[in-house]
């Protein structure tokens, strides 16, 4: 693009493969999903999966290159900022419905119009026969966890923002291994839960909430992962970080999600339980 | 502005043949491959009512036994109950293509693409790769709904017939097999195209204006586009989210939906109307954007009240996301949410008038000319005024008791859609056909292919007024005798406007035989905006120097 005749600073991009590899893969992994769970084979779904992440691996080291190849002027800067910032939104609308599933069962419980359901429940939050975590053992642990990993991701941009490097490269690392411990407490606490995914609303909407935040957490942790990489490579500099803020900004909405999950489910959800898991 | 349109002499790696468009990261040919997609998936949506439409001619069961021994291999009784899971899965076909592959496509991907950024004074969109994969996710989209015809879905049966709506528990415990599956999926990646093009949009418009172009000063149809994406953004995630635990209620024995295992059917109703309503506002702004244009420009004055319409569409993409349960009025919603959805339901209608009489106040006093994309404009504002008004009857949750669930409501929903939003992107089609394409399209013929359709559509849904008022339920193979009458009127109807297509077909045809040029500028100096300062068709990267606005 370097010779190209435009007279502004906004970045007309190459063509592209990986639109068109990328949309192929997902649809080989969404066949594959229907594969698998009709047992048929869950190897249809691994190959679209594999083609999915082999799609973000290449079109994003093309990003990449593109920015250190200058074609990220401040005006597109700002289009990235507005894309990462809607994005997260669209992904807060995705927990609205988690939320929204979650909110129907406790406070509709004992709606006796739903009289199915006040037998099946009770009428009582945590619903009959499910035994809750205790929410100041693991979960408040693991909320210590991300609250803490927010304060060192805060470091290490302020690090970044000062060209300190080692307080980046440490910041950063800190923050991975608190993100990773946080994802092993969660697999320990699953592997002890008084109840299952399927069955009752209660793992139900549990599960679905809490480990669609955890997938969010191993993403965050990747995205993380690659800024430490990038930074060792010294593509990082006190002006121009975008890829390192965007990880920063996931990382707080990762940790604001998970409060409220926290609030919600783990202790208001266990209010007038006083027999734990 | 002619330096923009010379500018077109760079020579680095643009592809051609099939490279151009399958690895496109051009707005405008990414533009047309939605328009040409939305065209292919129109023609098979409407199709598949005109099965619907022979079925229903006459009471009994006419064509479905037979359609679904031929193409299901079933005899005797169980071609009739394969049938009527047919009709069923027609119905649901029907619906969830024209709403997400070809109304959306049209207004949203294809003139959105095509001129949002143009008619801001950009160059392309935002994220030009991105744009790409959101085209490319729909053709897959589509391929999984497609397929999902040929695996069972009710037991023993084939296709998903859940209607799209997808409710539980039909869509649940309802249709064990994997077709609903396809369906679900078929939806995951048409959400996240639509999600990721919202984004797209949104970037596009609030960072690449012009100089000079607040957004105070921003042409309509891209207001409109910003509002609808909005939207999107912020509705389209509750949706998937929805179709997410209907897919695991499905697969992995989950209970979100089934009270037995203390789940809630009523839930899936609100987080998908939640989704549904606002997608209603998706499907019908930026056909209000396009129609402003083309009143603008037909009448040779400037919109009516111009600030005023920006407003009434960002009021009516706000209101429309606080008024998702007259959906349900029927569901055992208590008395008060039913008043309150009635009332805010009901403040909807004083935006959509602002809209309607600054439309008719732009024509007051002036130079009008019934060039075609005016005749489709004009036909828009009348029949989505009639859909409007229908609407505002449902809005009552006392009306609604005897009405929901009856053709009056597909009527009424038809007239907002089918002769609103797709009279939209017929009016958008023919306003920029000479500006994508560079040739103008017979006059006539276009005339023909208008009349066509109105009186074809009319016939087709204004009757479905009356059986819905005489209580004739939708979504339903056969009906009684009493209903006979307007049923064959209206199937009737539905021949018409396939003549309707037919001409249309023939207009694109011919214009593409006579080639007639047309000029950078057809329609004289109502046609203010920057598309009309281009070339036609305008060069690969338009505005290489960015245009000034004053």
């Amino acid at each position: 693009m370097a010779t190209h005749a435009k007279n502004h600073d906004y970045h007309l991009v190459d063509p592209s493969p990986w639109p068109f590899v990328g949309s192929l893969s997902a649809f080989v992994m969404a066949l594959g999903a229907i594969a698998w769970m009709q047992n048929v084979t869950p190897w249809l779904f691994f190959i679209g999966l594999a083609g999915v992440l082999y799609t973000m691996f290449t079109w994003w080291a093309d990003v990449i290159k593109e920015a250190n190849g200058n074609d990220h002027t401040e005006i597109v800067q700002i289009s990235h900022r507005y894309g990462m910032i809607l994005f997260i939104i669209s992904e807060i609308m995705f927990f609205v419905a988690w939320f929204w599933a979650y909110f129907d069962g406790f406070f509709r419980v004992d709606d006796l119009e739903q009289f199915a359901r006040v037998a099946a429940t009770g009428g009582v939050w945590p619903p009959q026969g499910i035994e809750v975590f205790n929410p100041w053992h693991l979960p408040l642990f693991n909320t210590l966890i991300l609250l803490t990993s927010g304060t060192t991701v805060t470091w290490a941009h302020h690090a970044l923002l000062e060209g300190n490097r080692d307080g980046l490269k440490w910041g950063l690392i800190l923050t991975i291994l608190l993100g990773a411990l946080f994802t092993v407490v969660q697999v320990i606490e699953y592997a002890g839960a008084g109840f299952s995914f399927s069955g009752n609303i209660y793992g139900s909407t549990f599960y679905m909430a809490t480990g669609f935040h955890g997938f969010h957490v191993l993403v965050g942790t990747i995205f993380l992962i690659v800024c430490l990489v990038r930074m060792l490579q010294g593509q990082f500099t006190p002006k121009q970080h975008l890829g390192f803020e965007f990880a920063a900004w996931y990382w707080h909405f990762v940790d604001v999600v998970w409060l409220f999950l926290f609030a919600s489910i783990y202790v208001w959800g266990s209010w007038n339980v006083t027999v734990f898991h | 502005m002619s330096e923009a349109t010379s500018a077109n002499h760079d020579s680095h790696a643009n592809p051609t043949g099939w490279r151009r468009y399958v690895y496109s990261t051009n707005h405008k040919d990414i533009g047309t491959m939605y328009l040409v997609f939305a065209i292919i998936t129109g023609i098979i949506g409407g199709a598949l009512s005109g099965f619907m439409r022979w079925e229903l001619a006459e009471p009994g069961i006419q064509i479905f036994h037979g359609l679904a021994s031929m193409v299901y291999g079933f005899e005797g009784d169980a071609a009739i109950d394969g049938g009527k899971q047919m009709f069923n899965v027609f119905t649901t076909a029907h619906g969830l293509i024209m709403v997400f592959f070809m109304v959306m496509p049209a207004l949203i991907g294809g003139f959105g693409n095509w001129f949002v950024p143009i008619m801001i004074g950009a160059p392309d969109m935002a994220f030009p790769r991105m744009n790409n994969i959101s085209f490319w996710l729909l053709p897959f989209a589509f391929a999984l709904l497609l397929m999902s015809l040929f695996f069972e879905g009710a037991p023993g049966a084939y296709g998903a017939g859940v209607g799209w709506t997808v409710y539980a528990p039909l869509s649940t415990t309802g249709s064990p097999g994997p077709a609903v599956d396809f369906a679900i999926l078929s939806l995951h990646l048409a959400g996240a195209s639509s999600i990721l093009g919202a984004i797209n949009f949104i970037t596009t418009i609030f960072n690449m204006r012009a100089p000079g172009m607040t957004m105070h000063k921003m042409p309509l149809f891209p207001w409109s586009i910003l509002v609808t994406v909005f939207l999107l953004l912020l509705s389209l995630p509750v949706l998937a989210g929805a179709i997410t635990m209907l897919l695991t209620d499905r697969n992995f024995g989950t209970t979100f939906f089934s009270p037995e295992g203390g789940g809630d059917p009523i839930l899936y109703q609100h987080l998908f109307w939640f989704f549904g309503h606002p997608e209603v506002y998706v499907l019908i702004l930026p056909a209000f954007g396009i129609v402003s244009h083309i009143v603008s420009t037909f009448s040779k004055k400037p919109i009516f009240g111009y600030l005023g319409m920006v407003y009434a569409m960002i009021a009516i993409g706000f209101v429309g996301f606080v008024v998702w349960a007259h959906h349900m009025y029927t569901t055992g919603l208590s008395l008060d949410v039913q008043r309150y959805f009635v009332a805010a339901t009901m403040v909807i209608a004083v935006p959509t008038g602002v809209k309607i009489f600054s439309w008719l106040a732009t024509m007051w006093g002036g130079s009008i000319t019934f060039r075609t994309p005016m005749l489709w404009a004009l036909g828009f504002i009348f029949l989505f005024t009639i859909g409007g008004v229908t609407g505002v009857v449902l809005a009552n949750a006392g009306a609604d008791r005897a009405l929901h669930d009856t053709y009056y409501v597909v009527a009424h929903f038809h007239y907002t859609m089918s002769l609103g939003a797709t009279f939209g992107v017929f009016a958008g089609w023919y306003y920029w056909y000479p500006k994508m394409f560079g040739h103008m399209y017979s006059e006539f013929w276009a005339n023909i292919h208008f009349w066509l359709m109105f009186v074809g559509v009319n016939t087709i849904f204004f009757p479905q007024h009356f059986l819905g008022l005489a209580g004739m339920p939708r979504r339903y193979i056969d009906y009684p005798d009493a209903y006979a009458f307007w049923n064959n009127v209206s199937s009737i109807g539905y021949l018409i406007t396939l003549v309707g297509v037919v001409a249309f077909l023939w207009v694109m045809l011919e214009a593409w035989m006579k080639k007639r040029v047309a000029g950078d500028n057809p329609w004289g100096e109502g046609a203010t905006t920057l598309e009309w300062t281009l070339s036609s068709p305008p060069p690969f990267h338009q505005f290489e120097t960015l245009p000034r606005i004053k």
